[in-house]
């Protein structure tokens, strides 16, 4: 072993020990900024670790710095400005994005180094001989092409530019997906017969795969998908180690593996719905229209703003149960004005998070901290659910299914068995919502037919700002 | 590095992830997965690989480049956002008092 060697061997071992504490402390509220530095200080060190080690041993052709300063500086210009420019909201589809590219980025290591076998290097770099060089180069080929397609059609779901086509939700889909998943395991075979060219076949067939995966799912479940699709990209990036045979990579990768399917896991329990009914299930929707659940609502109470701030005037207690529907009207910072006038006037107030409240867990967390909401004041479900009946007033704004009934009471419903803030014990609710329409599984909310419950239609920014004035006329927060 | 090793690594690294989230509280879901998200951009180093390897073969080098490009995009990004998240979560407890 020469020094080259060695500087590599005690770099790699740093940077592996640096990311697995990065990783513990992203698990946690206090240490999680350190960590997210640590492990980004980790990613540079592993990559001064490498280059070093090639400067020592065959050295760095100018041609080569060209495209890797080309490289880097165009991804890192673009990575940098996408995280600084992109609202809070959108946080989901970002991350879909950033991992469609990583998935990417294994493809095309795999690709080129099945198309252009390399010569000559330090290490035995002649791929094509052994069949576990195929074999990494397939599975590298194939979860990377999956997590892209993936992650890019789950992103324009988010994003809205896509929807879930009809044909998706029959029975075909399983069809055409086993179709694909046969096609690119023949592809498989066929490369490891020595046939180089179904190379582009397994391309073509894995990323239309992860297209055919992705599209049936409902927006719902995106949250869940997205958390899978980021530990593929973690197997991606494992399998392109064993193909470049960098033992860092194969650990790196292994470890985001699994830390994702395990938070996937964490995630799916939260909704109260398994992997499996997520991937194969399709979108709840599409379940509600085949039962009965839809139906018309029959006993709608719509109220006044001023309704509304006056009931909260006199109101002990105030929880508010925020959705996506605040996030997308931005609303968060007048909500947080609102509920600073409560606060004032000595009203007790609190945020129930559902789980899956937002797109994304932790998403409605982050958005309200975005606002300054203190962090005591956020209350899980568990927590804040026996507190319901003790509550003089609750705002639902802009949530949903995470507050129908239905899922306790409606054993027939599609919601049936998944935790819900129970609303409805409160003496009064008011539902803030800009029409009927149904939320994101499009299911009839029971909770809007109940007699202590009041609508008030309206986009949630808006009414918000309505209140604020109200409550000002009543004198309310003005000591 | 015989593959049986390589093979050892991957399982000893996945017993590590499997390890390493046990309780997180729900409002750390979105960045930990954003974080790890930006970790997965490690193929950096095989995309870096390639290109060094390359030995002037230019279609090479440009598939080699793209790949730095999205593994860097992924990396850069992903732990640039993380960041952002978690900043709201920090300044906290200085605003209360």
């Amino acid at each position: 072993m020469n020094l080259p060697v060695i500087i590599k061997f005690v770099i790699d071992l740093l940077a592996v020990l640096l990311l697995a504490l990065g990783i513990k402390g992203l698990s946690k509220v206090k240490s999680a900024r350190d960590a997210n530095r640590l492990a980004a200080f980790a990613m540079s060190l592993s990559v001064v670790g490498l280059l070093a080690y090639y400067l020592g041993t065959s050295g760095i052709a100018i041609q080569s710095w060209i495209w890797i300063i080309i490289g880097s500086i165009i991804g890192s210009l673009f990575g940098a400005i996408l995280a600084k420019k992109v609202p809070m909201t959108s946080m989901p589809e970002t991350v879909a994005l950033f991992n469609g590219c990583g998935g990417m980025s294994s493809l095309l290591v795999a690709l080129g180094v099945a198309i252009f076998p390399i010569s000559g290097g330090q290490e035995n770099f002649d791929f094509f001989k052994s069949l576990i060089n195929e074999v990494s180069i397939s599975v590298s080929i194939f979860v990377g092409a999956i997590t892209f397609t993936g992650s890019i059609v789950a992103m324009a779901k988010l994003q809205g530019w896509l929807s879930t086509p009809g044909w998706t939700q029959s029975k075909v889909r399983h069809f055409v997906n086993i179709v694909f998943a046969v096609a690119s395991l023949v592809a498989f075979f066929d490369l490891i017969n020595g046939n180089t060219s179904s190379i582009w076949l397994l391309v073509i067939v894995s990323s239309l795969l992860g297209i055919g995966v992705t599209l049936p799912i409902g927006g719902a479940d995106m949250p869940v998908v997205i958390s899978l699709l980021n530990s593929y990209s973690g197997i991606a990036a494992a399998a392109a180690g064993f193909v470049v045979d960098s033992q860092l990579l194969i650990v790196a990768g292994a470890m985001v593996g699994a830390a994702g399917l395990i938070l996937t896991q964490v995630m799916c329990k939260g909704m109260n719905r398994s992997l499996v009914s997520v991937l194969f299930g399709g979108s709840l929707s599409a379940q509600s229209t085949a039962s009965s659940g839809s139906g018309e609502y029959t006993n709608i109470t719509s109220c006044s703003v001023e309704e509304c701030a006056l009931t909260l005037e006199a109101a002990n207690k105030v929880i508010i149960v925020p959705g996506y529907g605040l996030a997308v009207a931005q609303a968060q910072h007048t909500l947080r004005e609102v509920t600073k006038k409560l606060e004032q006037n000595g009203i007790e107030v609190v945020y129930a998070i559902h789980p899956v409240a937002g797109r994304m867990p932790g998403h409605m967390n982050v958005l309200l901290a975005e606002a300054d909401v203190p962090y005591e004041q956020l209350k899980e479900m568990d927590v804040v659910n026996p507190d319901f009946p003790a509550t003089d007033v609750v705002l639902v704004l802009g949530a949903n299914d995470v507050v129908n009934p239905q899922a306790k009471n409606d054993s027939s419903s599609p919601l049936y068995g998944m935790p819900v803030l129970d609303v409805q014990e409160a003496r009064t609710v008011f539902v803030i919502k800009r029409g009927m329409s149904a939320g994101y599984s499009g299911i009839k909310n029971d909770l809007f037919d109940l007699p202590n419950t009041s609508m008030v239609f309206g986009d949630a920014k808006k009414v918000l700002n309505d209140l604020i004035g109200e409550l000002k006329d009543l004198g309310v927060g003005e000591k | 590095m015989s593959f049986i090793s390589l093979l050892w690594v991957l399982l000893l690294g996945s017993l590590l992830g499997l390890e390493l989230i046990g309780k997180v509280p729900p409002t750390l879901h979105t960045p930990l997965m954003s974080g790890a998200n930006a970790i997965s951009g490690i193929t950096m180093l095989a995309a870096l690989t390639l290109i060094v390897k390359a030995e002037g073969n230019v279609p090479l080098l440009i598939i080699g480049s793209v790949s730095l490009g999205f593994a860097l995009f992924n990396v850069v990004g992903g732990f640039f956002v993380t960041d952002r998240m978690l900043a709201m979560f920090s300044r906290k407890p200085s605003n209360k008092k």
